[in-house]
């Protein structure tokens, strides 16, 4: 769909895919794991050996469509509640490290 | 050599809902910091969305009043990135079935009109709004969640002048629709411009620079008349155009790169499994389709035909479907629409402009309006003194007969009464009478002014004109 999962996808860098993840890997991980996510994904690439010509795509194994709410207000967290998971809070806000554009 | 620009909009509008598009937070600008928040827009592990159907109604309706088709199949996507703002770590979007495909507005720039065409229409959720302390950054999530429509143009639009036109004849369409209050000071409608140059002649497009989150017009218009120019500079001097993301800084009046973001692009998109697609019915669709207002353009063209206005004059009145509305049910209770017309085009819409006011929070109604022209219509009162009324009934409200009849109002138009002043004035201006005896017309002005004093301007002043011309002899 998007460039991870390409046809050329053996390549995959791993030190990429755990950036997008935000996950530190240290040499010794990444030289174990990239074999590893090669091989997953050669697993995977076996599908592509079946002629799906003509079958849409699957997003979803049930039947259901259509589960809509309707549009009326409940009631939430009231704001002490939701900021007792706030490491920091200032002004009644969530703080996080700066945040550079 | 010459160049020539392409630009493409990609329009963010938040919908007007009560509740958040996936639980049922209020869906209100403001408030306290975090005071309209749960469990799902703060993202905690374990809960799950509840789409509100009537996001989808308003972005199908949104949809089919600029001729887009609407997808059979349609179904939310995760687009994955990492951003404080947001606290799931992916915003719900819709990536490759989007609820609206295809689709154009009209704009009319210099007289010139041009479709302009649309690519699609997605819904997604909002994300929180950040504040920055000095070495910290502060959240707000009373934002994130709200349903918000994305459009996205064809790279169809030339100027900076057809994408201002865009921006506004679309703004007028949502506000048409009722489907989003599209308050720019608010952050309703936020907008990223796409845009390139290229040399005359060459077909394929110049390298595409993104300026992000632009929340105003005319900020938009600016951007452009200074990055268009930029990117030409550039080639002309033979550089190149890299591309990147670039924000405009309004005080400056320049755009800035932006620190572009590493790998910022690869969202790996895949199926929200949280939530089952949406497939619509063609009878469902076809009864929203019902529900549809005249849209601005037919209006204006209904305007003209139905009352007789310029098209000029249409123009003004259906740039507001508030006042539109109000013009109408002006005409037809007064059963006068040009008085109609030029008493919404030129009071109503100064004293709202005066006041900063919209018609709904107004006190004045149509029906005073009508009223109003029925008794200047009926020569009850004279137009300087209807004039007085409006205002009084544009800040007050009531019943212009009523007003006439406690004020004591009524024109005068009792010749015995207006004989006795007309018979005062003459005595007291020998000097005026005597000039309009020797032929000097204007006088005549001065002495109808005089009993219009007398009167305290409730004369019937073509009543008086008459009277003067009579008493005085010549006309
Ligand atoms: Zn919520």
């Amino acid at each position: 769909m998007t460039d991870t999962f390409r046809d050329d996808a053996s390549r995959l860098d791993v030190r990429y895919v755990a950036h997008l993840a935000r996950l530190h890997l240290s040499d010794e991980e990444a030289a174990v794991f990239q074999p590893q996510l090669e091989q997953v994904l050669g697993y995977v690439r076996e599908l592509g050996a079946l002629d799906v010509e003509g079958v849409e795509p699957t997003a979803h194994a049930f039947p259901v469509q259509n589960v809509f709410r309707d549009d009326e207000v409940r009631p939430g967290l009231d704001h002490e509640a939701a900021m007792k998971n706030a490491p920091q809070e200032r002004q009644g806000q969530f703080i996080v490290p700066k945040i550079i554009e | 050599m010459k160049y020539l620009p392409t630009i493409g909009l990609e329009i963010h509008v938040q919908l007007k809902t009560r509740s958040k598009i996936f639980c049922g937070c209020p869906n209100e600008p403001g408030g306290e910091p975090n005071t309209h928040v749960c469990p799902v827009c703060l993202g905690y592990p374990g809960t799950l969305p509840n789409v509100n159907g009537e996001a989808i109604r308003l972005t199908v309706l949104t949809g089919l009043m600029i001729g887009c088709r609407i997808n059979p199949y349609s179904k939310f996507d995760r687009k994955n990135y990492f951003y404080p703002d947001m606290p799931k770590n992916y915003q719900i979007s819709q990536y490759d079935k989007p609820l609206c495909l295809g689709g154009s507005v009209e704009i009319e720039v210099e007289g010139r009109k041009k479709a302009v065409g649309i690519t699609r229409i997605h819904l997604e959720e909002d994300v929180g709004k950040s504040m920055h302390f000095g070495s910290s950054s502060g959240v707000d999530f009373n934002r994130a969640g709200a349903p918000l429509m994305e459009i996205v143009t064809e790279p169809d639009i030339e100027t900076p002048e057809e994408a201002q036109a865009f921006l506004l004849a679309l703004r007028q369409i949502l506000l048409y629709g009722g489907v989003s209050d599209c308050n720019l000071e608010q952050g309703n409608l936020r907008c990223d411009v796409n845009c390139s140059v290229r040399p005359e002649g060459q077909s394929e497009l110049g390298t595409k620079i993104e300026i992000k989150n632009m929340n105003t017009f005319k900020g938009v218009f600016h951007a452009l008349k200074h990055e268009l120019p930029r990117q030409e500079e550039v080639l002309r001097s033979g550089g190149a155009i890299r591309q990147e993301t670039r924000r405009w800084d309004d005080e400056k009046g320049v755009t800035e790169a932006m620190r572009s973001k590493e790998y910022a692009h690869d969202y790996r998109y895949f199926p929200e499994p949280d939530l089952m697609p949406v497939v619509l019915p063609p009878e469902t669709v076809e009864q929203w389709r019902a529900t549809l207002p005249e849209l601005p353009a037919k209006r204006r063209d209904r305007l003209v035909t139905e009352y007789g206005l310029p098209d000029y004059d249409a123009g003004v009145l259906v740039a507001d479907k508030a006042v539109a509305d109000f013009f109408e049910e002006t005409a037809r209770a007064s059963g006068n629409p040009k008085a109609a017309s030029n008493w919404v085009m030129t009071d109503v819409l100064r004293c709202l402009g005066e006041k900063q006011t919209e018609l709904k929070d107004a006190k004045l109604t149509s029906v005073s309006l009508a009223g109003l022209i029925r008794l200047v219509d009926q020569k009850v009162i004279n137009v300087p003194t209807a004039r007085e009324l409006f205002s009084e009934l544009f800040e007050k409200g009531g019943d212009p007969t009523e007003l006439v009849k406690t004020k004591g109002l009524a024109q005068v138009s009792d010749t015995g009464a207006l004989e006795a002043y007309a018979d005062e004035a003459i005595a007291e201006n020998p000097g005026p009478v005597a000039d309009y005896r020797a032929g000097k017309k204007p006088a005549l002005q001065f002495l109808v002014g005089q009993i219009m004093k007398k009167s305290r301007g409730k004369a019937n002043p073509r009543m008086v004109q008459e009277l003067l011309q009579r008493k005085l002899g010549g006309a």
